[in-house]
């Protein structure tokens, strides 16, 4: 149903017509850009209030916060730093890219490039649903049935291996920064492979034809045209699983030693993450411990975020890939 | 294909270099497949023992530390009412946020930063989302942990990928209806509201599905906000509650053989909640696709 347009006066229309805001368009515009402004609110609440919550933990802390190793924030003389849990976050986030990376790219490629054209959906779905197993449930797999299962490749890294400092040490533990880093390598690879998939999907097919036409085979095709059309997705597909691994909580919980070491020597029953700790520490925490974990919180709440901005910027950067950043 | 005596025969390493790569992309295929289906193997199969009645209509009160028995009923109603909570949250939110980018914000600043600060707010940890709750309306605001705790870092999580697939839906509407619209006279909101968002309608749907999808599983977050309680709370406004995913969490950390099947039963609870709203929301999508086959 729609009004007859009137004059100013309110009569009829005669000749042209006068424009009139209509009464709800005011409201309804102001509700869209302040639902936008809130959003933005949010993200600048989150820091504020991470802030003010970590202040008064850090002047209690009796350590320096970026140095210290240790983690006692609920003794009467607080003790804490975010040193030892950043590198296990740092290391166990690489080693669990390094695993992810290849094995995203050959599926985003078999998805986008080999997979017959029909069943290619639903083999993308297939993987989705890699994304949909709660992280919980990984955690409890990651318990259960992987822990153990490690051991033996652990020992086989270990005896073969050792030379390599990640995998030396004297001791094999299937409760390691590996085993968690596998399971934090499963969680990420579908996120990589479908950003990855759509970047490769918009390769222009004028340069893929032009290739095949002039006799290349079609790995030689795959090389030329989409992964270097592709590369920047793939860097910044990459970087967002790199975040996503960061900020992994509860399958890590379950899995990671929880001890307060910097060690290279992934198989050992030493590591932790800041992410991993603050599930840890929560149930045991008093007011002090509590500041000291949204201290954490917030240093892993920065790394992630310079790490996603980075990545957007470069998707961002190419409106090639516009549809390749849901 | 017949060789003509011009071209020559693709050099042997050529050849070699181009199977080997097939061989190598359908072995990462494999290999991705690999961890899928042991999960869910092992989740059904052990879920399966403890998957009964008694669970699903029983609470964990009075169960003692080695007892077999008792279920994840309070869990689950946790989780129902905290994620119904987010849901209520979120969508209005969410949702005003994707027409004011698609219809109003066209090429603002505003508009441009809210978009990136969506983009870069998915990323935001989930744990962290629950730490801001915690900071911000439990100890700040000093409401204590509830399920609405929850449901406000539920909502955090939720907002961006409502955000972003509402975005994607409007942008599908033809401009046509916009225009066919605008020159019966139709105000600008009352083509948003008479007309675009119906079109966009199901699409929507499904992105708010598989958003309630993705935070139905979250643990961490709720670990900050809801705590944890063996026993029934139906309010989620006052008092600790129970989350499914936060059941499996706990059991599992409990050494007991029955609290492990527990937790294997309340994964299975869990798994075939996400992956029903997964299912549902991807046959709407298959049902009514604007864009077919894609």
């Amino acid at each position: 149903m729609v009004t007859p347009l009137r004059t100013r006066e309110g009569g009829p229309a005669t000749g042209r017509p006068a424009f009139r805001r209509s009464r709800g368009e005011g409201p309804f515009r102001f509700a869209t850009t302040g639902a936008g402004i809130l959003l933005l609110a949010i993200m600048a609440a989150i820091a504020v209030f991470l802030i003010v919550k970590a202040v008064p933990a850090l002047q209690a802390n009796t350590s320096h916060f970026l140095t210290e190793k240790i983690w006692t924030p609920n003794s009467t003389k607080p003790v804490f730093g975010i040193a030892a849990l950043a590198f296990g976050t740092v290391i166990s986030s690489f080693l669990a890219l390094i695993m992810a990376l290849p094995v995203a790219i050959g599926v985003a490629l078999f998805i986008s490039h080999y997979a017959p054209r029909r069943l290619a959906g639903v083999l993308g779905y297939v993987i989705d649903l890699l994304a949909a197993v709660p992280s919980v449930v990984y955690g409890l797999w990651g318990v259960i049935f992987l822990i153990p299962f490690m051991k033996g490749p652990s020992t086989f890294l270990n005896t073969y291996f050792g030379w390599i400092p990640l995998f030396a040490g004297d001791a094999v533990y299937g409760k390691s920064i590996l085993t968690g880093s596998i399971v934090l390598g499963i969680m990420i690879l579908p996120i990589i492979a479908a950003i990855s998939r759509e970047v490769f999907l918009q390769a222009p097919t004028s340069l893929e034809e032009a290739s095949l036409a002039l006799g290349a085979t079609r790995w030689e095709m795959i090389r030329m045209s989409v992964l270097p059309f592709g590369r920047p997705g793939v860097i910044s597909a990459a970087m967002l699983g790199l975040g996503r691994a960061m900020g992994e909580t509860i399958a890590v919980a379950l899995i990671f030693p929880a001890t307060f070491d910097i060690t290279f020597k992934v198989l050992s029953a030493n590591g932790n993450s800041i992410a991993a700790n603050i599930a840890n520490g929560f149930g045991e925490a008093t007011p002090i411990g509590q500041g000291a974990l949204i201290a954490s919180g917030l240093v892993l709440f920065v790394i992630t975020l310079v790490v996603n901005t980075a990545a957007r910027l470069i998707i961002a950067r190419r409106k090639e890939y516009s549809r390749a950043a849901a | 294909m017949t060789m003509s005596p011009v071209i020559t025969p693709l050099a042997f390493s050529r050849r070699l270099k181009n199977r080997i790569v097939q061989g190598l992309v359908w072995l990462a295929f494999a290999i991705a497949v690999v961890p899928l289906v042991s999960v869910l193997w092992l989740v059904v199969k052990n879920g399966y023992a403890r998957f009964d009645a008694e669970f699903l209509t029983h609470s964990m009160r009075n169960i003692g530390a080695r007892d077999a028995g008792g279920g994840a009923y309070h869990a689950v109603l946790g989780t129902l009412e905290q994620v119904g909570l987010a849901t209520l949250i979120s969508v209005p939110i969410g949702l005003l946020t994707a027409v004011y980018l698609v219809e109003y914000g066209q090429g603002r600043r505003l508009s441009r930063s809210i978009s990136f600060f969506v983009d870069v707010m998915t990323g935001i940890p989930s744990v962290v989302a629950g730490l801001f709750v915690l900071a911000f309306w439990v100890l700040v605001l000093g409401f204590g942990y509830s399920g609405f705790a929850g449901a406000l870092a539920l909502s955090i999580l939720m907002m961006p990928t409502v955000v972003r697939s509402a975005e994607e839906m409007l942008r599908l509407v033809p401009n046509d209806l916009r225009e066919a619209s605008y020159a019966l006279g139709v105000p600008k909101w009352k083509t948003i509201t008479r007309i675009v968002l119906p079109t966009a309608l199901t699409g929507i749907v499904t992105g708010v599905m598989l958003a309630i999808a993705r935070v139905a599983g979250e643990t961490a977050p709720l670990l900050l906000t809801v705590f944890i309680t063996d026993s029934i709370n139906t309010d989620p406004f006052t008092g600790p509650q129970m989350g499914l995913p936060l059941y499996v969490f706990d059991q599992a950390q409990r050494p007991n053989v029955t609290a492990v099947d527990r937790a294997w039963a309340g994964a299975l609870t869990l798994i075939l909640i996400v992956m029903l709203l997964n299912l549902v929301a991807r046959l709407i999508t298959w049902w009514r696709s604007p864009a077919k086959g894609r």
